[in-house]
């Protein structure tokens, strides 16, 4: 893999620090008027999706990361993996739970995820901002009650608990933002 | 094409009136504006400041007989060129031009205030430059505190004398994230990199703040101390995190000078860049007697970001570089 300079730090380049593949979220070059140049950069470590802070001399070069982004289709999982693919090449990618992680909740066979692969391997699997799921569990609600008091917790099928609006029934299909795990609408059908 | 400028007309509005600010300032004051030319033959020789190159090709000449001209880094040689010639205070507000310097405060070409004052020393220039701060910023006069001893607050190290070894364990001691100190071996650089991460970020926080008393390795252009060689007579201006001003009582000595800019030029050759010309018509301005005199200069854009309260420089200049 190639060695980036300082000079050619942006947002978004991928590098390896201290052995593990990061993203540069923000770069600033500060230098004092006589003195050596530094840059300071905020970096994700995309394994931990730890934020943290470093700084170089300018002029420094690093190590970049073999890092690439591919959108490939949840299948199923077997107990160990979670098993994606690629919808054009057909070739199939399994995902350990260190990588999919939180994200579980949300992965609904189908649904295309954006996939991080370090050196051909998934270190993060991100779900779609909006997936549609099957409330499996929910209080019934009160007829004639709408949106705006709260709301109530209900199961999805994945497993996922989101709050709901207190007239959603077990059986229907709702929207819900993965970012935030907050209820959106109920689904088109 | 994005032909608009970055700047607010609001923010364009209070340029001029900062600027129209600053002249009645040093009219008042009865110091004389200036005007030198931003193309010079010679240059700076310092290891950090990368100046801009252009070639002249004077009338009728051919492309091959180009004589390299600089633009300059700030207006400093041309205005001891006319202090030595006798013009008495002056002052400059202009362009200067510094190759890779682009960011959130830096812009390759800015707007600088230069002025100098005879017969000053650096406490009653830094007297000066706090009276400026307040007029046009409207804060309170600035705290004073000498390098070594905001070293030692925020560092916890008396940069004086301490070894390349200390500022490291300093690095690790404060979780510095930075593991190419580890490797480095010029003290200054260390000095630098504590300043800008442990010092400048808690000074000059609500007031501004004149840091003094520079380490004479860090002298510049500045006279080393009569009473302590250990430092020059430099300061800095910090104000909300931003490092606003940089002035010197001004080294007068010729050969004292010469010996900084080779030093300079061997610096650069250790460093592996091109060693610069020695700007020899200052250095005849300095053997012609320079008068004792203070010199400072200040950065109008970044003096203009606090003014408006502005994130970054693109907010205060019509055309940063990516427009220009």
């Amino acid at each position: 893999m190639a060695n980036f300079s300082t000079n050619e730090f942006k947002n978004g380049l991928k590098l390896m620090i201290d052995g593990e593949p990061c993203n540069i979220l923000d770069n600033e070059t500060v230098k004092p008027g006589k003195g050596q140049a530094f840059n300071r950069i905020k970096i994700r470590k995309l394994i931990s999706g730890k934020v943290i802070e470093k700084t170089y001399k300018s002029g420094e070069s690093v190590e970049g990361a073999d890092v690439m982004e591919t959108d490939l289709a949840y299948l199923y999982a077997d107990g160990e993996f979670w098993h994606f693919m690629n919808n054009d090449t057909f070739e199939q990618i399994p995902a350990d739970e260190k990588a999919v992680g939180e994200n579980v909740k949300w992965l609904k066979e189908g649904d295309l995820c954006t996939i991080t692969l370090w050196n051909g391997s998934p270190i993060t699997v991100s779900p779609p901002n909006f997936v549609e799921l099957e409330v499996t569990e929910t209080d019934p609600g009160l007829k004639g009650d709408t949106a705006g008091t709260g709301g109530k917790p209900a199961t999805l099928n994945t497993g996922a608990v989101v709050r709901v609006p207190l007239f959603i029934q077990i059986g229907e299909i709702v929207k819900v933002d993965t970012r935030t795990g907050e209820y959106v609408s109920r689904a088109g059908k | 094409m994005n032909w608009q400028p970055t700047a607010s007309l609001v923010n364009l509005k209070k340029r001029a009136e900062i600027l129209a600010l600053i002249r009645q300032f040093f009219t008042h004051r009865q110091v004389l504006e200036v005007d030198t030319q931003a193309l010079s033959h010679a240059t700076v020789t310092d290891l950090h400041l990368v100046s801009f190159e252009t070639q002249f090709i004077d009338t009728g000449a051919n492309a091959e007989s180009g004589k390299t001209l600089y633009l300059q880094t700030s207006p400093e040689f041309a205005m001891k060129r006319l202090l030595a010639s006798g013009s008495g205070c002056i002052y400059q507000i202009c362009k200067a031009f510094r190759n890779e310097e682009s960011g959130r405060n830096h812009n390759p070409e800015f707007t600088m205030l230069e002025w100098y004052r005879i017969g000053f020393d650096h406490f009653d220039l830094m007297a000066e430059v706090s009276e400026l701060a307040e007029l046009v910023l409207k804060c309170k006069p600035a705290e004073q505190v000498t390098y070594q001893q905001v070293f030692i607050n925020f560092v916890g190290i008396d940069p004086l004398q301490c070894s390349l070894d200390d500022l490291k364990q300093a690095v690790i001691d404060h979780k510095l994230n930075a593991d190419w100190v580890l490797k480095e071996n010029n003290l200054d650089t260390l000095l630098q990199y504590l300043f800008v991460e442990l010092v400048e970020p808690n000074i000059g926080k609500t007031i501004p703040c004149l840091v003094y008393n520079f380490p004479a390795s860090q002298a510049s252009l500045a006279k080393v101390s009569n009473t302590d060689s250990r430092v020059a007579e430099r300061f800095e201006l910090y104000f909300k995190g931003m490092e606003l001003a940089n002035g010197f009582h001004e080294l007068t000595d010729v050969n004292e000078q010469r010996r900084r800019f080779e030093a300079d030029n061997d610096l650069r050759v250790e460093y592996n860049l091109a060693p610069k010309p020695v700007d020899e018509n200052l250095l005849s301005a300095l053997q012609n007697s320079l008068p004792g005199c203070a010199g400072v200069a200040l950065g109008i854009d970044r003096l203009l970001m606090l003014a408006c309260a502005a994130k970054s420089i693109d907010e205060v200049i019509a055309f940063p570089v990516n427009r220009s």
